[in-house]
């Protein structure tokens, strides 16, 4: 439980972190709430030669409003992002989420931004970033560059962030009026990581479901769409057997991992309850 | 032996723990916190392989590496590298196989022991694992327990030339009879799963060979220091009295820390060997393959009735997963449940027959209940599959075959006398609170419905013996140790009070607990008493911590030693007072001339006078103490009724405990408040391994759930707040009246879980789900049953 040797440098502003980790090569990492990089180095699974620091960044803090968008700063704690009146007027579903995350000790040290760069496939905000249509925006020594959500996601703990890149904050769209939302988590205890989850964002007009987006989280390497099942959605009535028609098809094309927590038959089934209910709620059938 | 404590003031009393602001602050000293000067560190290195030929091992880079002193493999160790004994050898034809420290030519499960690295510092040590370089030839993993029985199984230890480690056979009346005179026979396999203790505190041992002449002072994070000063010089050859040995404050243990571990016998013999304090503590990684796992059984369970509900017969198979090694009890664990199979239970006949297995995956031994929560998770499901088949209340069987309050004392059919009981009044009390009748309302109107969420009840009407002893009872069955227990009360010249006991708490409240004992014994208030414990220097006689004995056996040693002190003082008193001590009462802490209430003197003015010793009656020695040693008339049989409101969601399969009731009757209650703690981390623990907890391998002998984001415990937030109660019918092998409860909550519950999700279910056709219950678990047996129904 004994990390392996490495250098810690603390910046004390981004251009300067941002220096310390090109200048670090392919070794350096950063730091941010260390709720999941330093388990990994504990049990020697990561041995970077240089930590970057960016926990005590202030220009990686808060949250403010952009007009048709609100601001997530890499760095803010998971608690301070649930408790936020931005946040809870603007993207409730992604305080309902962060609620979910782990427990009250990890989310006061854990951030949003460690959370999405660190794209643990089980990572329940990459998902709903991913639905909300986030924009991430990164520094390097080029400058800043501002990336999708949906090009973000790469691979199992992989992102579009090059290793001299920063992820700096998180642009999250302000969904309208008429928009309702869940995220359901499905794990084994409340610690746990997901087994599988379902976020779900569901626009009704009418009596009708006019657009919903579904994605799904540890159905893949990154976070994905239930494709099918959104079609299916997209004019349907907001009832019971019409959401349960189209949540048959939130496994279409997946091909999950088996591993100690379920096999993939099982995820899949979970996949469809879990979208199932999870429109429910956000369509408030 | 009648009780003396004519004033109760303090038994009884939900005392707040004295010793719980150092605990709960970690303002204390665990042994890693014990900081040795020179100290060496030390890592070991571990078989990543579960089985395997070392074919070379090559220590030079790590021996070169910085701050590196010295590394051992067992070649190097030679004549020093101890064996581990098996001190419950439970058949004369037991194979006992050799348990070197570190390993000699083959490893035989994940986390063996192949080398120790000892560096200036920890994190040296840690660095220079990695400069070891084994080489292992793979040999084949020996993991099913069946398959390891066959003909041509691959060997765990080829020169036994079998991986059977023991087999027997214990007949109670003719079961054969009761099963022709039965008119149902309900027979079902459990799967008692291996489950990994996980204390908060992992192990640490810390060796100072600096003591007063020649003396080794060992620090280990152990639940029996009086019993490893003795296994450590059997098995390293130091003379006993050059051990000391000192369990600082332990941070749990459940069993785990019932044990001769290598790492205590590397440290002390590697001390030994420089000069130099040694220092080694587990990693929770290494927790998880090194410290012994517990249960690992199949049980083959067949039960015989008649019609109308009446147990004829019960006949038992196990076949039990001794892991690759014999830890210090490892073979007797199934017995310690043997016994117990017939719970509360009245029957003709019981057939008891146990084979043990070697198998290359981690060692297994005691671990909470040992034994007995085995045997009543089998009695108490399959009394339920029992009522099902006969279309029973579960409660209305058990009802028809328990043996009733007036027939305590009772002999069972497994051998044993149950002291007390009264099963009707513990259930009564937990039907009132459970809300029975509307809870099964519910059940039906979700039943009728097909609601998504179905409810189940979960029964468990439990018993457990505690207090292993007596010592005679011990020996007959082979088990290597006494089952007494020691205590020295000393009141000193001022007036306070120590107490030295043999019992070794780790996290149990032994300093509070005893001290109400003692305040009402000798008469004076809890807050000056100090309890000494867990040091063979402090506290030289003991048998220490396990088995819910330490207050079954050592209360008794409490009480016995408070009433030589008080015998001692009341002749000083009377002698001081020129009274006849017969004419004396000893009341609150004070003895007075009866009928003369102007003539009285204080325990503590006549401690200062034994101390002076100016003027003590002739013939008497100085000094006011009082020791005993209890060897107990017989165990003691605490039994409750414990009851689970289950929710199954039927489409994902998970299980949620909505309402958990226990009532627990374990005599009379020392503290109220330590006893319901000791029900609620008992329950969760149960709950564990209904629910949550399962050691996982693959076909290669690794360990799958090796951390604790795998191997998955439950917390706070998963539990429901337990509605605990008792009643309390005191025990008559005990003087206080008192059982013991330190593993009540672990043996009842897991049944009642596991109860409760089959009788959500069973209307669907679910007639048993394998632990623990997990959702996939839970909604394949759905699944199944559902299609199975269909064909």
């Amino acid at each position: 439980m004994i990390p392996a040797t490495f250098d810690y440098v603390r910046p004390d502003s981004l251009a300067d972190a941002v220096s310390a980790l090109s200048g670090g090569g392919e070794d350096a990492k950063v730091l941010a709430g260390g709720q999941s990089l330093m388990p990994m180095l504990r049990i020697r699974l990561a041995s970077p030669t240089l930590l970057v620091d960016c926990s005590r960044l202030a220009e990686l803090r808060g949250i403010s409003d952009d007009g048709d968008a609100i601001v997530i700063g890499a760095s803010t704690p998971h608690h301070d992002v649930m408790h936020d009146p931005l946040v809870m007027a603007h993207a409730p579903l992604i305080a309902r989420t962060t609620a979910m995350v782990a427990d009250p000790a990890i989310r006061h040290r854990g951030t949003f931004g460690g959370s999405l760069a660190h794209a643990d496939p089980a990572g329940d905000l990459p998902t709903v970033s991913l639905v909300l249509g986030a924009q991430m925006v990164l520094a390097g020594p080029n400058g800043r560059r501002t990336v999708a959500a949906s090009d973000f996601f790469v691979d199992y703990f992989t992102t579009a962030l090059e290793p001299d890149e920063i992820l700096v904050s998180v642009r999250i769209p302000k969904l309208g009026a008429g928009w309702g939302y869940d995220y359901q988590k499905f794990h084994r205890t409340a610690q746990a990581w997901a087994i599988v989850g379902v976020a779900a964002a569901v626009r009704r007009e009418n009596g009708t479901i006019a657009e919903a987006r579904v994605g799904l989280t540890n159905m893949a390497a990154s976070p994905g769409r239930a494709a099918t099942t959104e079609s299916a959605l997209a004019g349907a009535a907001a009832n019971v057997d019409a959401i349960a028609a189209a949540a048959a098809h939130a496994a279409d094309g997946t091909n999950p991992t088996s591993d100690l927590h379920a096999k993939a038959d099982f995820r899949q089934h979970l996949a469809r309850v879990l979208t199932g209910r999870a429109v429910r709620v956000a369509a408030g059938v | 032996m009648t009780a003396t404590v004519e004033h109760v003031a303090n038994i009884g009393r939900p005392l707040r723990r004295k010793e719980d602001a150092r605990l709960l602050t970690g303002q204390t000293q665990w042994t890693d916190s014990i900081k040795l000067p020179g100290a060496l560190h030390m890592t070991l290195v571990r078989s990543p392989v579960a089985h395997a030929r070392i074919t070379s091992v090559d220590k030079s880079a790590a021996e070169a590496m910085p701050n590196v002193v010295a590394v051992f493999t067992a070649a190097d160790l030679g004549d020093l590298n101890a064996r581990i004994p098996c001190v419950w050898p439970v058949t004369d034809d037991i194979v006992m196989p050799e348990f070197p420290v570190l390993a000699i030519d083959e490893v035989r499960h994940v986390g063996d022991v192949v080398a120790a690295v000892l560096a200036t510092d920890a994190a040296s040590a840690e660095d220079a694992l990695e400069g070891v370089h084994v080489e292992y030839d793979t040999l084949p993993a020996v993991g099913d327990l069946e398959a390891a029985l066959a003909d041509g199984a691959s060997l765990v230890h080829s020169s036994a030339g079998t991986n059977q480690c023991y087999t027997m056979n214990v007949p109670n009346g003719d079961y054969a009879a009761a099963k022709a005179a039965s008119d149902v026979v309900v027979s079902r396999r459990f799967i008692q799963q291996r489950l990994i203790p996980s204390p908060m505190e992992p192990r640490a041992v810390a060796v100072s060979p600096m003591g007063t002449s020649g003396e080794l002072t060992v620090w280990s994070a152990t639940q029996i220091p009086h019993v490893l000063r003795v296994l450590l010089a059997l098995s390293t050859g130091i003379p006993e009295n050059r051990l000391r040995v000192i369990a600082p404050d332990v941070g749990g243990g459940f069993g785990a820390k019932l044990q001769l571990y290598r790492e205590e016998i590397l440290a002390l013999v590697l001390a030994n060997k420089l000069g130099r304090p040694v220092k080694w503590t587990e990693t929770r990684s290494e927790n998880m393959v090194a410290t012994h796992h517990g249960r690992g059984q199949i049980q083959d369970i067949e039960i015989a009735a008649t019609k109308d509900g009446i147990l004829k017969g019960l006949k038992v198979t196990l076949t039990a997963d001794m892991g690759a090694y014999l830890q210090i009890i490892t073979p007797g664990i199934p017995l310690l449940g043997m016994f117990m199979y017939n719970g509360i239970y009245k029957m003709d006949a019981y057939d008891f027959s146990c084979t043990a297995v070697f198998t290359t995956k981690t060692p297994t031994d005691a671990y909470r209940g040992a034994g007995r929560p085995e045997s009543t998770y089998a009695i108490e499901r399959i009394m339920d599959e029992l009522a099902a088949e006969l279309g029973m209340d579960p409660l209305g069987l058990r009802r028809k075959n328990w043996i009733t309050h007036e027939e305590f004392p009772y002999t069972t059919i497994a051998g044993l006398t149950y002291d007390t009981g009264n099963y009707e009044a513990a259930t009564a009390r937990a039907l009132e609170l459970f809300g029975y009748d509307e809870l099964r309302a519910e059940q039906k109107r979700r039943r009728d419905s097909g609601d998504v969420v179905q409810l189940g009840i979960g029964v468990s009407t439990f018993t457990e013996m505690c207090g292993l002893a007596p010592s005679r009872t011990l020996g007959a069955l082979k088990y290597v140790a006494g089952g007494w227990e020691n205590c020295t009360i000393r009141v000193l010249p001022l007036g306070k009070v120590e107490l030295v006991t043999g019992t070794s708490p780790h996290g149990q409240g032994h300093e509070t607990a005893w001290s109400q004992i003692a305040a009402d014994v000798i008469g004076v208030p809890v807050e000056d008493i100090e309890i000494i414990h867990g040091d063979t220097g402090r506290a030289p006689y003991g048998m220490d911590t396990y088995g819910s004995r330490s207050l079954a056996v050592g209360g008794q040693a409490i009480l016995r030693a408070g009433e030589k002190v008080v015998e001692k003082a009341k002749l000083i008193a009377a002698h001081q007072m020129e009274a006849n001590p017969d004419d004396l009462e000893f009341v609150d802490g004070a003895f007075r001339v009866k009928g003369d209430p102007e003539r009285s003197t204080t325990i503590q003015a006549v401690a200062f006078e034994a101390f002076t010793a100016h003027n003590l009656p002739d013939g008497m020695e100085p000094t006011l103490s009082g020791e005993s040693t209890v060897d107990p008339a017989d165990f003691s049989f605490p039994h409750g009724t414990h009851l689970a409101a289950i929710e199954v969601d039927t489409e994902t399969g998970k299980a949620t405990v909505r309402k958990y009731v226990c009532v627990d009757d374990v005599g009379v209650q020392i503290n109220p408040m330590i006893v319901e703690g000791q029900v609620h981390g008992g329950v969760a623990q149960g709950i564990g391994q209904a629910l949550y907890e399962g050691a996982e391998y693959d076909d290669d002998g690794n360990l799958l759930t090796a951390t604790l984001a795998d191997y998955l415990i439950p917390s706070a937030a998963d539990l429901p707040s337990f509605i605990t109660d008792q009643t309390v019918t005191p025990s008559t092998t005990h003087p206080l009246g008192t059982k013991g409860v330190g593993e009540a909550g672990a043996i009842a519950s897991t049944p009642a879980i596991i109860n409760g999700v089959v009788d959500a279910l069973r209307h669907l056709g679910v007639t048993d789900v394998t632990m623990p219950a997990t959702p996939e678990a839970v909604w394949r047996t759905i699944v199944a049953a559902q299609s199975g129904a269909q064909a």
